[in-house]
């Protein structure tokens, strides 16, 4: 592929860089380089410093030592007009886009450049850039109108067009479908033959493997190792990533389903701004199952979550749970029935756990109105604390110190280690390993199967597709809050999943293919 | 005939310090601050507005005092915002506390030292804040009175809207502020530098304050000082901000609307007898119906600038 002139040359290099917040050390002592045509890929579990990293390039944080190498000239780099003018473009995990401006204007916004130009000529060096990497971007359309590949690709023309030759791309495929993440890798190609440098930072091996040149991997704020992509397979990845083997494969046990446990009929919900958030949706759920939910984010899962839960209102349908509807039951009424659910949001604390409360208290969060009369008794939830610390193998100083002082995985941990303790006949986890580190997110793996083996009804609500292949028996697609298949997740390509998700009936598939 | 004539025009003329208000908050609102302030601001920028004209007889400079001074009032609500990264609703209510006070204080010490205990401004200071007259213009029926015989800062208001209407809409800083007032994050990872342009337009947004109280302050007391003359004005004009949509344009006709709520009861056909508490009230109590229906009513999307009252820390995780 690298068959550009100036292949070797050193498009941008870290010496000793270092980054501490507080007491952590969030980067400690990386070096890094990036030559020009070439896609690096930075891979590292959560909480390796990969972002840290990224965002000291972007102007977004400033490193407390180490020093940075553009063209092999030093620089600073104290905001990000700074790094727009050395030519880095940062494409953020979360973008950074005004939703009420057109993606003309988001891509305009802030630059000084042809200040005469008038719209229509703008317009047209926008569409000009589009054609040249092959983006489609409509300049007139808003950006609130526009799904969430649309919009990458808005922030990916953003920083071309400010003359961006070194590219950033955090996590880029985590919110994509199969078929989008195929896209954008077309488009990262065409970058690199243009002779762009381009660090894509992601944990997913599969991704690496295919798109990058070569590997740096971090681990615990210190680059490991850097390696040629063609020399190394998953399992060494891993291995590089975690510090030791893992055997990634994950079993899926038969179970005796008992069927009935829930059943949902032509279920629609509105979400606050008067959309159908989900619309007629139907699905079973026996006991002894993992039914898996796969969808690209906010295809309707976390209404689908609460709708059960009984958070959300529901416009219309039914929610059989053992033959009875569970519909306009209070949130309390469906908990005592043995529905538990607990949803890892984005910014992992938003829900479930109180944050500056400590373990023991979050349990009993749980338990307090069974207990009579008027003052709390604290022990059982002070011996469920212990038993989960123990059972669940969670890090933390004492069973009194506030949740969010925990780290990510232990707090997931917690969090569904009470549910689980609730003992449910049906628990609804949605992003259950979100952020985890590989340990974490296979002993959640094994805990549902747990469950799973005790015959409780598993709405399991994942992002990684490889993850619900082989973890679930059936896999229920969501696309803009519609059902567009439920299959058995035993003879189902992850290609298939990704069309359903895009919002193709399985039924369409031939001709498309 | 004539009673409608004058209605409209007297609504004008007591509906411009509202539409100053309005027009300094959209301003700061559209850099992604609430400033509550207002009040204060306007009852700064009148005192200063008045002393500097009682004292040196120049329009020119009362006007450039008191949008100095509403200015100066914009820049601590600035600096605890923005700098010391303050809460806006509490920052700007302490600002109109504060504000309303010094007001009265300097007024205080402005009436002892005055003859008769009256500040006046002098003759020839008034005069040249009388109404315009064109010639040919002016004389038209009905449309010269309407339109061409207004104070002059009557027209400096709707010259200020239609200027920062274009500003906001047309030109690439307007777009820069719209971006730091919808997502600073976003304005930031784009190059804009987010601290300036917030207190560029948070301490011009005071200044047009500033007038809004300068104006309240050399017109309505036909020259003599009225205590308290802001008197609620700045609370109506945060209430249009919402009923204007944000629109520098529109807010030219929210103002003139809730200026004729000020001023009509003095033309009520005769027989129609309410409590003069009854009209105090009606101004306040239209802003608050409007409030009401404004929140109930389904929200186009994307009227209200999205990071307003959002506090910006770059390093933020």
């Amino acid at each position: 592929m690298s068959g550009v002139t100036t292949a070797h040359e050193i498009a941008i290099e870290l010496k000793g860089i270092t980054k501490t917040f507080g007491a952590v050390v969030a980067n400690d002592n990386i070096d890094l380089d990036v030559k020009k045509g070439e896609i690096l890929a930075l891979l590292g579990e959560n909480g390796s410093g990969k972002t840290t990293l990224m965002n000291m390039l972007s102007g977004i944080y400033h490193p407390d030592s180490g020093s940075i190498y553009i063209g092999g000239r030093a620089v600073t780099i104290n905001s990000p007009k700074d790094a727009a003018r050395l030519g880095i473009g940062m494409i953020h995990q979360h973008f950074k886009l005004v939703e009420a401006m057109t993606a003309g204007d988001n891509v305009v916004i802030g630059t000084g450049l042809d200040r005469r130009l008038r719209k229509k000529t703008r317009c047209a060096k926008i569409r000009d850039f589009s054609a040249r990497f092959g983006l489609s971007v409509d300049p007139d359309k808003y950006v609130c109108d526009m799904s969430v590949s649309e919009k990458q690709t808005v922030e990916i023309l953003k920083v071309l067009y400010r003359g961006a030759r070194i590219l950033i791309l955090d996590e880029p495929t985590a919110v994509l479908t199969p078929q989008e993440t195929e896209r954008l890798f077309t488009i990262l190609r065409k970058m690199k033959a243009d002779g762009c440098a381009v660090i894509i930072i992601t944990h997913k091996l599969g991704e690496v493997l295919e798109i990058s040149d070569r590997v740096t991997i971090l681990r615990k704020g210190r680059s490991i190792q850097t390696v040629s992509t063609a020399e190394v397979d998953a399992a060494k990845l891993t291995e590089l990533m975690v510090g030791h083997a893992v055997d990634l494969s994950l079993e899926r046990p038969e179970t005796e389903k008992v069927p009935g446990m829930l059943k949902v009929r032509d279920l629609t919900v509105e979400n606050s701004e008067g959309y159908n958030a989900l619309a007629d949706v139907s699905f079973d759920l026996a006991g002894g199952e993992i039914l898996g939910v796969a969808g690209v984010a906010n295809s309707g899962q976390k209404e689908l979550c609460e709708a059960i839960a009984g958070l959300m209102k529901v416009k219309s349908g039914s929610i059989l749970y053992r033959n009875e509807d569970i519909v306009g039951k209070s949130p309390a009424d469906i908990i005592k029935a043995g529905i538990s659910m607990s949803f890892i949001p984005e910014d992992r604390l938003g829900m479930g756990l109180v944050a500056s409360m400590g373990m023991a208290d979050n349990m009993l969060l749980k338990s307090y109105k069974d207990a009579k009369g008027p003052f709390l008794d604290k022990k059982p939830s002070r011996e469920l604390a212990k038993v989960l610390i123990d059972k669940l193998d969670i890090s933390t100083p004492g069973i009194n110190t506030p949740v969010r002082m925990l780290s990510g995985g232990n707090v997931q941990k917690v969090l569904l280690g009470r549910e689980i303790e609730s003992n449910p006949s049906l628990l609804i986890t949605a992003y259950p390993v979100r952020g985890l580190d590989i340990n974490s997110s296979y002993t959640i793996y094994n805990l549902l199967n747990e469950q799973k083996k005790k015959g409780v009804a598993v709405l399991f609500i994942g992002e990684d597709l490889d993850v619900l292949l082989e973890l679930c028996d059936r896999i229920m697609v969501l696309c803009h809050g519609r059902v567009t298949g439920i299959v058995d997740a035993h003879d189902v390509t992850k290609n298939d999943i990704g069309l359903m998700m895009a919002g193709e009936k399985p039924a369409q598939r031939g001709e498309e293919s | 005939m004539d009673l409608i004539i004058n209605f409209l025009v007297a609504a004008i003329v007591s509906g411009t310090p509202l539409l100053f208000g309005t027009l300094g908050e959209i301003l700061t609102e559209k850099a992604g601050h609430l400033n509550l302030g207002v009040e204060g601001m306007m009852a700064i920028g009148a005192i200063a507005g008045f002393y500097t004209g009682y004292k040196t007889n120049s329009v020119l400079l009362a006007l450039l005092m008191s949008f100095a001074a509403g200015m100066l009032c914009a820049l601590i609500y600035a600096f605890l915002t923005i700098t010391l990264k303050a809460t806006h609703n509490v920052t700007g209510l302490t600002l109109t506390i504060f504000g309303s006070g010094l007001s009265s204080f300097i007024a205080f010490s402005m009436i002892q030292n005055a003859e008769n205990g009256v500040p006046v401004l002098d003759r020839s200071f008034t005069s040249s804040l009388a109404n315009i007259h064109i010639p040919f213009l002016s004389d038209i029926p009905v449309l010269g009175k309407l339109l061409f015989q207004y104070n002059p800062l009557v027209y400096l208001g709707v010259v200020i809207a239609i200027v920062m209407a274009v500003y906001i809409k047309r030109t690439r800083a307007g777009l820069n502020l719209t971006a730091v007032g919808e997502n600073p994050g976003a304005a930031d990872a784009a190059g804009i530098n987010v601290t300036l342009v917030k207190y560029v337009h948070v301490l011009i947004g005071g200044g047009i304050c500033g007038l809004g109280g300068a104006y309240m302050a050399l017109t309505i007391g036909n020259g003599s000082w009225v205590n308290n003359v802001v008197n609620g004005y700045g609370w109506i004009a945060v209430a249009l901000v919402i009923f204007a949509s944000w629109n520098p344009a529109k807010a030219i006709g929210g103002a003139f609307v809730f200026g004729a709520f000020s001023v009509i009861r003095y033309y009520m056909p005769t027989g129609v007898n309410l409590p003069t508490a009854f009209y105090n009230m009606l101004p306040f109590l239209v802003t608050a119906i409007v409030l009401v229906i404004s929140s109930v009513r389904k929200k186009k999307k994307h009227v209200e600038p999205a990071a307003i009252g959002a506090i910006y820390f770059r390093e933020e995780r």
